[in-house]
């Protein structure tokens, strides 16, 4: 067989999973060094291998940076006010259980003037995929505190250190019944693609907290000069442990020699949020193999037969 | 053992597995020059150009000698936050082209 030789990069202008995206809005508006970026790729890389047809996919979020994801995904996506993405995506939900709705947000918008429906939602196990970019603080607005700034931590509006306790996140949705939940970093592109995956494949409540960089604001307060910078400090620090105590894997963000656990934490089987008028849940779907991503499947996906 | 030699230890299948081939794709326009793909690619191909895009970044290039390392693992593309760079299988590609003029 003749090789090629290889001469370096080649330019183009299209990625292969343009077609899930609204592509001609790229660049996106996120800072350079922003994960929720990453965060994107690789929920949109879970919807390409779910199996489940792009018109059964849904994707639902609030306000702020990470609330801006399901303006770029291309499928029925809900960009809806600070804090209600949950109690949309269960109208939506619940009224047609066929779909695999996806919520994704950011710490501020789920947790704290969302935190209400979060707990509920979760209580209640509505068959939704929450995903929770944390990036320790409002990025959108200008870097306030919020229920995920660790202890100690500056912002714009904690001058003289964050004196509250933060949210330890996986253990307060485990404790409010989530029947999947898992922490990943946007460094952790596999295993984050892969538990994204297996929440759209679970029904029921799946809960997934994904560490992210804020150079622009929480970086900018606390001394992380970059992305990048942040995106080092995870390699150094977490640590795999699917089994942890959740009550011990609270993130000490500024304390360098204290870890960062990650991993997917639960996944048991409760019986689903069901109406008693609406009809089955959704059925468990069956693991679609890593196919290898290539261009020509997505472009088939998007200009196949109806 | 120290964690060069773990990363440098020897697959018990060398002598017969075949390490992939990428060929790397560059969407020069949308790269906002994190430094995330040029970071954490395990074989280290590639560097910033001194080339700029239209907002004033430099962004990844494969390095000068390094033309042929990419091992298509696609760690740079699921990282990259801008959509901005992917690899194709080349191994795959020669094959397929191979079967078409069968
Ligand atoms: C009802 C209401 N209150 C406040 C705001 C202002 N606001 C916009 S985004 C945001 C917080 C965003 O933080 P987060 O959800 O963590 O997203 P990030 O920008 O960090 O990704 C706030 C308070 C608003 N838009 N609407
Ligand atoms: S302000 Fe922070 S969260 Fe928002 S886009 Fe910039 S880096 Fe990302
Ligand atoms: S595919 Fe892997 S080996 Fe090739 S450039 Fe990207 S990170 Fe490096
Ligand atoms: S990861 Fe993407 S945006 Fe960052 S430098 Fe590489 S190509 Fe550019
Ligand atoms: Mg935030």
């Amino acid at each position: 067989m003749t090789q090629t030789v290889l001469t370096g990069e080649k330019k183009t202008d299209t990625h292969p999973v343009d077609a899930l995206l609204r592509a001609d809005r790229l660049p996106h508006i996120l800072c350079p060094g922003c994960g929720i970026g990453t965060a994107m790729h690789c929920i949109v890389h879970a919807m390409a291998e779910s199996g489940i047809d792009r018109d059964k996919h849904v994707c639902v979020s609030g306000i702020g940076c990470s609330g801006r994801v399901a303006g770029y995904i291309d499928v029925d996506s809900y960009h809806t006010t600070h804090g209600r993405a949950i109690p949309f995506a269960v109208g939506i939900a619940v009224q047609n259980p066929e779909l695999a709705v996806t919520v994704v947000s950011g710490d501020g918008d789920l947790t704290a003037i969302g935190g209400n429906h979060l707990i509920h939602a979760a209580r209640r196990n509505i068959d939704l995929n929450v995903i929770c970019i944390n990036n320790f603080n409002y990025g959108m607005t200008g870097g306030q505190a919020g229920p995920t700034t660790p202890l100690n931590a500056q912002s714009s509006t904690t001058p003289y250190g964050c004196w509250d306790r933060p949210f330890n996140l996986p253990h307060l949705a485990h404790a409010v019944g989530a029947p999947f939940v898992a922490r990943w970093t946007v460094l952790h592109v596999r295993q984050l693609k892969d538990a994204i995956l297996r929440a759209m494949q679970k029904p029921g409540f799946c809960f997934i907290e994904v560490i992210s960089p804020c150079p622009t604001n929480y970086g900018k307060f606390n001394n992380i000069g970059s992305g990048l910078e942040e995106m080092e400090s995870y390699r150094r620090r977490c640590v795999v442990d699917h089994d942890a105590n959740l009550a011990d894997i609270e993130i000490d963000l500024g304390q360098e020699d204290s870890p960062i656990v990650v991993g997917n934490f639960i996944d048991v089987d409760r019986e689903p949020f069901r109406p008693i008028l609406a009809g089955p849940v959704r059925e468990e779907k069956p693991h679609a193999a890593w196919a290898g991503l290539r261009k020509t499947q997505f472009v088939e996906d998007k200009n196949g037969p109806e | 053992m120290t964690s060069s030699e773990i990363r440098h230890r020897e697959p018990l299948d060398i002598a017969t597995a075949r390490v992939p081939r990428g060929q790397v794709y560059i969407i020069p326009e949308r790269c906002k020059g994190c430094d995330f793909c040029i970071v954490f690619c395990p074989v280290d191909i590639l560097v910033f150009s001194t080339d700029i895009n239209a907002k004033g970044y430099h962004f990844p290039i494969v390095a000068h000698g390094k033309e042929d390392a990419c091992t298509h693992c696609g760690f740079c593309d699921l990282l990259c936050p801008e959509l901005a760079i992917y690899t194709e299988d080349l191994n795959a590609l020669e094959q397929e082209a191979e079967g078409d003029t069968d």
